[in-house]
């Protein structure tokens, strides 16, 4: 019996989901856009205010934000991802490590020499003969050129400077390159996006490829676009890393996260960036 | 972690006699709801901001008690008609007791 059971539970969780998947809520604009075209989407592309939001077919998790959520990233000062932009400018020219350099003193102004930079990230990085995203390029000129040991990963100071830098490049649009060298690591990250995990067996595929616009229970469910981040998200109460969001998406289907900043998240992380090639970078976005 | 806590405040610098003038503030504060346990089980202390007064040339214009269901990071905002130049006095009062302090000055034209 005990054998029997755990399939069972599984069958019914993932029943559960589909379920609810399925289900249309009770909004009623909602349900007339739906009505007209089927297509959960077109309240959003029928409106003007998600244009600049939109690149073609693709959306920022912006146009799935509810309009309050919209309102706080929207003004600078109520945003409060803005707090981990400031505290990235201070430590920008905080002086570290053994070689007495900080950003500053090879990178200058930020505003300049990070313009564009973040949009191109992860990218294939010959001294670790894999993918860095900014976080592992924060640390690889930590431990070169400053002589500073690695910040912690979710650490403030290494967020702020993330944060900090991905603002720099606010407005511009996603382009990663996934070809060359990248190729393979690209590979792996689409084949992580298509592979069903965890106890429910869902893949990242299945909600945000299949069911963007449909509800998850009382979520709505985005296109998994990461040109927001890092983000500051409501439920976590603080400004946190794309890498913690794929932990949170895994633990809720019930799989075991890999930890933040691990090859397996990183290929991810530029497969889902390349989904959004075109996408306004938003960081600091605020999200729910 | 006071270092952590820093306030901001938007004001605008100059007004109209008799203008009515939107006031933002925002302080970044983990608001610590005293209702959380850490891993080991053990509750966290609660650490909010409790008290948030605003004056104007010393006389009282804005207080706000806030409670432990406040978001971190509260972001407080009200609308004030100014008369005469002056200044805006700012303080949170904190639950470990700390003060924190901005001023800023508005000149009525």
């Amino acid at each position: 019996m005990p054998r029997l059971r755990s399939p069972l539970l599984t069958a019914a969780a993932a029943l559960a989901v589909l379920g609810s998947l399925a289900a249309c809520d009770g909004d009623k604009s909602k349900s007339a856009a739906m009505a007209d075209s089927g297509d959960p989407l077109a309240q959003y592309r029928a409106n003007p205010k998600y244009k600049a939001f939109m690149a073609g077919e693709k959306m920022s998790g912006y146009v799935f934000a509810s309009p309050e959520t919209q309102a706080m990233q929207d003004d600078d000062f109520e945003n409060p991802g803005m707090l981990a932009v400031q505290d990235g400018e201070e430590e920008w020219s905080k002086v570290e490590g053994a070689a007495g350099k900080s950003c500053a003193s090879c990178h200058q102004d930020a505003a300049k020499s990070m313009k564009g930079v973040a949009v191109s990230y992860p990218k294939f990085e010959p001294k670790r003969g894999k993918l860095a995203n900014i976080e592992h390029r924060i640390n690889l000129c930590r431990t070169e050129h400053m002589k500073a040991p690695e910040l912690k990963w979710e650490s403030k100071p290494l967020l702020g400077l993330t944060a900090y830098v991905e603002h720099q490049s606010r407005g511009l649009p996603i382009s990663v390159k996934v070809d060359g060298p990248a190729a393979p690591f690209f590979e792996e990250g689409k084949k992580f996006y298509y592979t069903r995990r965890g106890q429910m067996d869902i893949a990242c595929a299945q909600c945000h490829e299949q069911n963007p616009g449909m509800n998850i229970g009382v979520e709505n469910l985005s296109q998994g676009q990461s040109n927001g981040y890092p983000t500051y998200r409501l439920k976590w109460q603080s400004f946190g890393s794309l890498h913690r969001r794929f932990e949170g998406c895994n633990q809720e289907v019930r799989a075991e996260p890999y930890p933040r900043g691990s090859d397996e998240y990183t290929n991810l992380e530029l497969y889902v960036a390349w989904r959004g090639n075109g996408l306004k970078s938003e960081a600091p976005s605020v999200r729910r | 972690m006071a270092a952590d806590i820093k306030p901001r405040i938007r004001v605008p610098q100059t007004a109209k006699k008799d203008e009515i003038i939107e006031i933002k503030t925002l302080i970044s504060h983990p608001m610590e709801s005293g209702q959380r346990k850490d891993s080991q089980g053990k509750i966290i202390p609660r650490k909010i901001i409790n008290k948030m007064t605003v004056a104007f040339n010393g006389k009282p214009v804005f207080e706000a008690k806030l409670e432990p269901s406040i978001s971190a990071n509260p972001y407080l905002s009200f609308f004030l008609k100014c008369s005469a130049s002056g200044n805006l006095d700012f303080t949170w009062t904190d639950d470990d007791g700390s003060v924190y302090k901005a001023t800023q000055a508005i000149t009525v034209a």
